[in-house]
């Protein structure tokens, strides 16, 4: 019996074996060739998403995801940016522009077929802003009157919080100021609605990580509904037919992968199993531009890569230390030599052209006139100067930029500099108890304006971390900006705030962000917004043509 | 066979180290290997002194070059120069083989020595605990400590050595148990010799013979530990570098730049493979069954 | 037999415990907590988030409870997929992972011992050095080295094969497979050859051979079974070391399995999810050192002997 053991051991094995060997015979049409026959969208999306609440998420991938399933009053038009009609079909704005109405459509339908009306909105803002559930865009709603009270627990009525469903079909929003940005901020997910019937089926309202955003239970109100959420695989939604527009959908589904490797994601991109890449590998990117290959997506993206100066550090309280760092960064140098994918040098905190703002430049990359300052502030030729560290959170690209200004840093000062990476959870601990002394930080846009990049360093901004203070900036933002009686008016007075942060420069701007993806030529009608902002109603798929 | 001419010699008796050196050199790959890891610990020691130029020396605007007259093994995607790295990175991996080995092996052999010679109830504790020990899921322990405590080498070296010093103490306590029942140790012991002196001159260097064979088979998986680590971003930290390290930055460019790749990648394997060739012909040359006739 | 099994089962339990106390305070004596975020979090947030999952409790009260839960087969809640049990996400990636584990090995043992037992029929010839070369540079490729070679090679280049996924794409099973089992399939080619040398040179064999049994008879016969049993004395520790190298080769080829789950947890500080797994992760190893320990010596009628003895 014994040594039948092993011939049939043998045996067993060797049909195993050939049977993983025979796994690889089958259909071989790809991804890509079947989604472009059957309408199907493959898309590489980063990690894998937390959260499909709107009110729990806060990445972007969840972003990607939950403008699919989801809608809010108005969206953003995919070239312009301007906000367009979603739900609300059409709105006005009081002359004081504070209280804003929206009509809605009469044909807003919830995935289930339920009516979506202006009830749905007061109830889902009502849950957004329940303090328990913990909603870290709750600041979106601030400008509506009482709803940081609301959220903070001073109140708990939420008839005193500005949102009012005059009728079925008609939304009143009352602000504290007139916000010019108000709109553009109820496209932002967090203020999305969500099915109360859904919610309360699962959990209370407040409760955060429910099961109702799992498949086979979500409801939502957006061109797509959620077929399968396999956690770490793919998510995969497939048309919502009660979707208002649905006609005009041409996508059937789209099929979203946490691709978190991003040099997988390349591989798996040439392999054709996706349409699209959430990135590029940096070194990657040299490649596809020689071989002038259309797939390569380069556009600007509202966001800005800078470092943080702990300004309570005592070496570096000094203006003139700081000033000096910043001007011995060579920007051009590094986004051209080290970043290479089109990003541009940043002189100051907001993005150029930020609805038609540009900041004000004060700083340039100025060896000489930096090691002057340096020595003005006590440390010629960098002589005493304590050595300084830059914590970056654990990431090839940023690490590449900090060995460069590291070695930028020594050879124009003479200083010494350290690096320390930490994973992101404890860096970003580090960063927000002030353990630091020079941190990397990346800023993206969650409206297209200035006063989102710039109230970040107001005093108790809880994205300030830096202990800059400074009541004037304070003023102009909280006060005389938001009363401005043009937009002219107030980018004038953001310029001035902006003058006072560059000249003062707790932080270091370095460059403006671009996105990169690959993108299938058979992907059409794709958005270069600066928000990168894709619209799943307006893309499709084009047959192959070889 | 003929045997009316016989030439005797008078043989000369030889020790087990003898023994073992006679055989090794007959073994040419196991000679080759050892050549080599003294060139490589040469090298890397006088590193400092003869590296071409200067470790954190970056040259943007050039960045990854081919090799070339200047820069023999090629440049990084930073303009540094590649032989300087290999040659920093492999004193560091070196480095991290050695000491991590070394801590394994101070563990290991004390522990097991202790438990298999005290035998009884004392060794029966001590090797449960062993055996508990390697039940556990030491990826899993590493990739939480290196976590938890951040990255530093010296965390590194322990957290490795604690992996890795549970077969040597196993490997040492065989040895030391089956010596312990031999005849010339009971000999030494009823002619009065101190427990010390019997574990000094007899149990040891008998022992030594399977640690050192071990010893010289560990250390390439401890290299082989922290290049797994780097990739997952846990190893060494830059701006210092290891031939793991180096060789993970060399596979995300695999295509565009080889020769990042290639360099490391051959550095690493040559010192894997002499190591391992050594150690086989170490553990055969100190095996008593194969004596050299 | 049942009672050296049950034995080692008992002893298993304070293994557990031991591992649960050890993850468990190193899991919160680590720096960032599971609820940093980029966006600054109110502070009436984060106390509330911390109620919700008991983060807010002394120390040692955590402990029990996440005792008291574990008893009752309760891996607790993820903290960072919100509404998703530490139980659910194990089952999701455990088929996974085990069907990658379960093919790595089977390649590994299958041209691991096909390697060594050829190499063993005819020492120190070509026979012998050809696959104990090619066994050695198995053994000194790291897998994220071959893994993305590979991947070039038949995946972009040739196109035969797909480049990541597990179970989506006929075919993807093979190049993650390969990958992860190849290191193993070096050792056990070394491994049975060594054994398999051993073995031949026994007098039994010798008699066989003088018989005129073909050579193999004997070598399927007879020799395989001794000269197999360092192998499967190996395949506990091969095990062991499979879920550790599952973590890269999931993370290279993008498959959803549990080694790719835990090495997320660990960077997002998900106490639960870690703890959970390191505690799944090690009864597994138990069971199966456990079982290759059985396997072991049904194989070998000597060890058989000792158990008997002993038990």
């Amino acid at each position: 019996m014994k040594q039948q053991f092993s011939s049939s051991f043998f045996t067993l094995l060797s049909a195993l074996f050939m049977s993983l060997l025979l796994s690889g015979c089958g259909s071989s049409e790809s991804n890509v060739a079947e989604g472009n026959r059957t309408g199907i969208l493959h898309w590489g999306n980063g990690t894998e998403p937390q959260s499909l609440d709107p009110h729990v998420a806060t990445g972007v991938p969840e972003h990607h995801i939950i403008v699919a399933l989801m809608e809010g009053l108005v969206h953003k038009n995919s070239k312009t940016l301007e906000p367009e009609p979603g739900v609300a079909k059409s709105w006005t704005v009081s002359d004081d522009g504070r209280v804003y109405t929206f009509e809605l459509r009469d044909d807003a339908r919830w995935s289930n077929g339920d009516v979506h009306n202006a009830h749905d909105f007061v109830w889902s803002w009502s849950r957004a802003l329940q303090p328990a559930l913990g909603n870290l865009y709750a600041y979106m709603y601030f400008p509506i009157v009482n709803a940081h009270e609301f959220y903070k627990g001073e109140i708990t009525d939420f008839e005193q919080v500005g949102v009012k469903a005059l009728d079925d079909l008609t939304l009143q929003i009352t602000l504290k100021n007139p916000t010019p940005y108000f709109l553009q901020l109820l496209d932002h997910y967090s203020m999305y609605p969500v099915h109360q019937a859904t919610i309360e089926k699962f959990g209370r309202a407040d409760e955060r990580g429910t099961r109702w955003t799992y498949q086979g239970n979500f409801v939502g109100n957006g061109p797509f509904k959620l077929k399968t959420w396999e956690i770490n695989r793919a998510i995969e939604v497939e048309r919502n037919t009660f979707f208002y527009g649905n006609d005009e959908v041409k996508l059937n589904g789209i099929v979203f992968y946490p691709t978190e490797n991003v040099t997988t994601e390349e591989r798996m991109f040439r392999a054709e199993q996706l349409h699209y890449t959430n990135d590029v590998p940096i070194d990657k990117v040299q490649t596809y531009r020689d071989a002038n290959d259309p797939a390569l997506k380069v556009v600007p993206y509202l966001g800005t890569y800078y470092y943080r100066i702990n300004v309570r550090e005592p070496h570096l309280q000094d203006k003139r230390v700081r000033r000096a760092l910043g001007m011995t960064i060579d920007r051009e140098q590094l986004t051209e030599h080290v970043l290479k994918a089109g990003q541009i040098p940043a002189y100051a905190m907001t993005p150029p052209n930020t609805r038609g703002y540009y900041p004000p430049v004060s700083l340039s990359f100025d060896p000489e006139a930096a090691r002057q300052l340096l020595a003005d502030a006590g440390y010629p030729n960098g002589e005493g100067f304590p050595v300084t560290e830059i914590l970056y959170n654990t990431n090839e690209g940023h690490r590449k930029m900090a060995v460069a200004i590291q070695q930028m840093w020594r050879e124009h000062l003479n200083i010494e500099v350290t690096l320390l990476n930490q994973e992101w959870k404890v860096y970003l601990d580090s960063e927000s108890s002030g353990d630091y002394q020079i941190s990397r930080a990346g800023w993206i846009g969650d409206y297209v304006d200035p006063n989102n990049f710039l109230d970040m360093f107001l005093c108790d901004g809880g994205n300030n971390r830096t202990g800059w203070c400074n009541e004037e900036y304070d003023r102009l933002i909280l006060e005389v900006a938001p009363t401005a009686k043009t937009h002219e008016e107030r980018l004038a007075v953001f310029t001035q705030a902006e003058t006072m942060l560059m000249d003062d420069l707790p932080v270091l701007p370095i460059y403006t962000y671009t996105t990169k993806h690959l993108v299938h030529p058979s992907l059409k009608n794709l958005a270069n917004n600066i928000m990168d902002m894709q619209r799943y109603t307006e893309i499709y798929l084009e047959g192959e043509e070889d | 066979m003929s045997t009316n001419e016989v030439t005797l010699t008078a043989e000369k008796g030889t020790s087990l180290w003898e023994d073992a050196w006679i055989k090794l050199r007959k073994n040419k790959l196991a000679l080759v290997g050892l050549g080599l890891l003294v060139s490589l610990c040469v090298i890397s020691l006088l590193t400092p002194w003869i590296a071409p130029y200067g470790y954190e020396e970056q040259n943007l605007l050039m960045g990854a070059t081919p090799p070339s007259a200047e820069h023999w093994l090629g440049t990084d995607i930073f303009g540094r120069d590649m032989l300087t790295r290999i040659m920093w990175g492999g004193r560091v991996s070196l480095m991290v083989g050695f000491i991590a080995t070394a801590v394994a092996l101070a563990i290991g052999v004390i522990y097991g020595a202790v438990a298999g010679y005290v035998g009884g109830r004392v060794d029966m504790v001590m090797m449960r605990l062993v055996d508990i020990l390697y039940a556990l899921p030491f990826m899993i322990f590493i990739i939480l400590l290196m976590v938890v405590f951040g990255r530093n080498l010296l965390l590194l070296f322990f957290a490795i050595g604690a992996v890795e010093w549970l077969t040597m103490a196993r490997i040492v306590r065989g040895q030391v148990m089956s010596l312990r029942k031999q005849e010339f140790v009971e000999a030494a012991h009823s002619l009065g010799l101190s427990q010390w002196i019997i574990i000094r001159r007899h149990i040891i260097p008998n022992t030594l013979g399977p640690v050192i064979v071990y010893t010289t088979l560990t250390i390439p998986s401890v290299m082989l530990l922290e290049a797994f680590l780097s990739f997952l971003g846990l190893g060494i930290q830059p701006p210092q570098s290891s031939w793991g390290l180096l060789i993970n930055y060399g596979v995300e460019t695999m295509e565009e730049y080889p020769w990042l790749l290639i360099f490391p990648g051959v550095a690493l394997s040559l010192t894997l493979f002499a190591l391992n060739f050594l150690g086989d012909g170490l553990r055969d040359a100190l095996d008593p069954r194969t004596s050299k006739d | 037999m049942f009672k050296f099994a049950l034995g080692r089962l008992l002893q298993a339990i304070p293994v557990l415990l031991v591992v649960i106390t050890m993850t468990f305070l190193l899991v919160h004596s680590a720096p960032g907590g599971p609820f940093s975020a980029d966006k600054a979090v109110p502070e009436a947030v984060l106390v509330a988030l911390e109620a919700q999952y008991n983060l807010d409790q002394p120390l040692w009260q955590q402990y029990f409870s996440y005792l008291g839960d574990v008893l009752r087969g309760d891996l607790g809640p993820s903290f960072k997929y919100p509404g998703r049990d530490v139980n659910e996400l194990i089952m999701s990636g455990l088929g996974t992972t085990a069907e990658l584990g379960f093919y790595a090995m089977m390649v590994a043992i299958f041209i691991g011992v096909i390697a060594g037992v050829t190499a063993s029929m005819r020492p120190n010839t070509m026979q012998d050095y050809v696959p104990m070369t090619a066994a050695m540079i198995g053994i000194c490729m790291p897998s994220f080295l071959l893994g993305p070679l590979l991947v070039l090679i038949f995946g972009i280049h040739l196109e035969w094969l797909p480049v990541s996924g597990w179970n989506e794409i006929p075919g993807d099973k093979i190049l993650p497979a390969i990958t992860l089992g190849t290191g193993y399939a070096a050792y056990i080619a070394r491994l049975s050859r060594g054994g398999m040398l051993e073995v031949l040179s026994q007098d039994y064999i010798r008699t066989a051979r003088a018989k005129g049994l073909s050579e193999f008879l004997i070598i399927g016969k007879h020799a395989l079974r001794g000269g197999l049993i360092p192998v499967v004395a190996f395949l506990g520790p091969a095990f062991a070391g499979l879920l550790g190298g599952s973590f890269v080769v999931e993370t290279i080829f993008q498959i959803p399995g549990l080694g790719r789950f835990y090495v997320q947890a660990a960077f997002n500080r998900d106490y639960t999810m870690i703890l959970g797994t390191t505690v799944f992760f090690a009864t597994l190893i138990i069971l199966f050192n456990l079982l290759s320990d059985m396997l072991a010596i049904w194989l070998n009628p000597k060890l058989r002997q000792q158990v008997r003895g002993d038990s």
